[in-house]
């Protein structure tokens, strides 16, 4: 049942406006030269940085059609009856979003790093980090996701939470983007690590509790 | 014969009102039970406490492989009705034509009637193969058509060593023991 769960997570994704993140996420990128001016040094020096500001935004967007729509539709009651276990729903939906997101954004961030000039040796730490940092991002959608399912006002209620408990991530991913000779991209790896392990309980836990 | 449902002291309270208490309750193979009352007398949250979905204040649960059909439709909108039912496993085309859907087992299931969507809750509960079922107001939405297909199938079902516990305002057809709860 789980494999059939992130084959149907994956489905739903690709079927609905799965472009949407990565074209937000491109849109920010190039909104930003339009802010500060084109000074490619300028451009070049910050884009790491802004490329992980436009990942952070772009998780935002589908956290309203992650958990709430089955919740409403009674497809979390009939998998609990089937006896899959809450946490295994999470873990199941973080995959299958993860799938539909994170390649996506990381094809974007190639994009977004030409756009920005950023230095060709530069690029793979930017795309290894965030590819770690979409996993995180993936899972703390979920978690977020499913705290705020059937509450009023969700979507900007989902984006107060999901930022801040995403600054570690933007703190050590940002700085493991553009130096690969410190300790950050361990240190982002160790914090995705740490949300991975946690959200799908979290999750699980918000799922239950959303049962009346 | 060990029971297909059995319900121990079982004591509900939903938003401070305590609905019923102390209720004992079992339910054998062959045997059908509707829970009626009025609205908000607690037969739902019942039918949730037996699926598991609901705990109660205090008692226990037992039950044996159930499905359950409520209001809610728990299938893909934009998929065949065919393929959301088979996301669930089970005996998809006994379903759909125990049911009467045969026919429109390749329509997106968001371009169903009400009706229609009933039944398909219904089918995926036959589909399921499970012993015990769990029925949320099963004649909401059905058509005379539907509510006698609907008989039929619960008393198969029963013969055939089943258990259905029923909430219900309305009278079902056929030989039900009967659970009164009042609001």
């Amino acid at each position: 049942m789980i494999g059939r769960l992130i084959a149907r997570e994956v489905r739903r994704g690709l079927s609905g406006p799965a472009w949407l993140p990565a074209a937000f996420f491109l849109l920010v990128a190039t909104l930003i030269p339009f802010a500060i001016g084109p000074d490619p040094k300028l451009l070049a020096r910050i884009a790491g940085a802004v490329l992980w500001v436009a990942a952070l935004t772009a998780a935002l967007l589908p956290i309203e059609r992650l958990v709430e729509p089955d919740r409403a539709d009674g497809i979390l009651d009939q998998l609990a009856i089937r006896g899959v276990a809450d946490e295994s729903i999470a873990a199941a939906k973080i995959a299958g979003h993860w799938l539909t997101f994170g390649p996506l954004l990381l094809i974007s961030a190639i994009l977004g790093a030409l756009l920005l000039d950023l230095a060709p040796d530069q690029l793979p730490q930017l795309l290894i980090a965030l590819f770690v940092g979409s996993l995180a991002l993936a899972a703390l959608a979920v978690a977020v996701a499913s705290l705020t399912a059937g509450l009023p006002r969700a979507g900007a209620l989902a984006g107060l939470l999901l930022l801040p408990l995403a600054i570690p991530l933007l703190i050590f991913g940002a700085s493991a983007s553009g130096d690969t000779a410190s300790g950050a991209l361990l240190l982002e790896v160790a914090v995705a690590l740490f949300i991975l392990a946690g959200a799908p309980f979290v999750a699980g836990a918000a799922i239950k509790a959303s049962r009346t | 014969m060990t029971p297909l449902l059995r319900f121990k002291s079982i004591s509900c309270r939903r938003g401070g009102r305590l609905l019923f208490s102390d209720l004992d309750l079992e339910l054998g193979a062959g045997e059908a039970l509707q829970v009626a009352g009025p609205n908000g007398a607690g037969k739902s949250s019942l039918i949730r406490i037996a699926a598991g979905l609901l705990q109660p204040e205090s008692g226990s649960v037992e039950s044996a492989s159930l499905a359950l059909a409520d209001d809610n439709l728990a299938l893909d909108p934009e998929l065949p009705l065919r393929r959301a039912l088979g996301f669930w496993g089970g005996s998809t085309e006994d379903g759909l034509h125990a049911l009467g859907l045969a026919t429109l087992r390749e329509l997106a299931v968001r371009l169903l009637s009400s009706g229609q969507r009933k039944r398909a809750t219904l089918a995926r509960v036959v589909a399921s193969g499970a012993p015990l079922w769990l029925l949320d107001e099963p004649l909401n939405g059905l058509d005379s058509n539907g509510a006698a297909l609907l008989a039929s199938l619960m008393a198969e079902h029963c013969e055939a060593g089943g258990a259905i516990l029923a909430a219900s305002h309305a009278e079902l057809s056929g030989d039900w023991r009967r659970l009164e709860l009042t609001a």
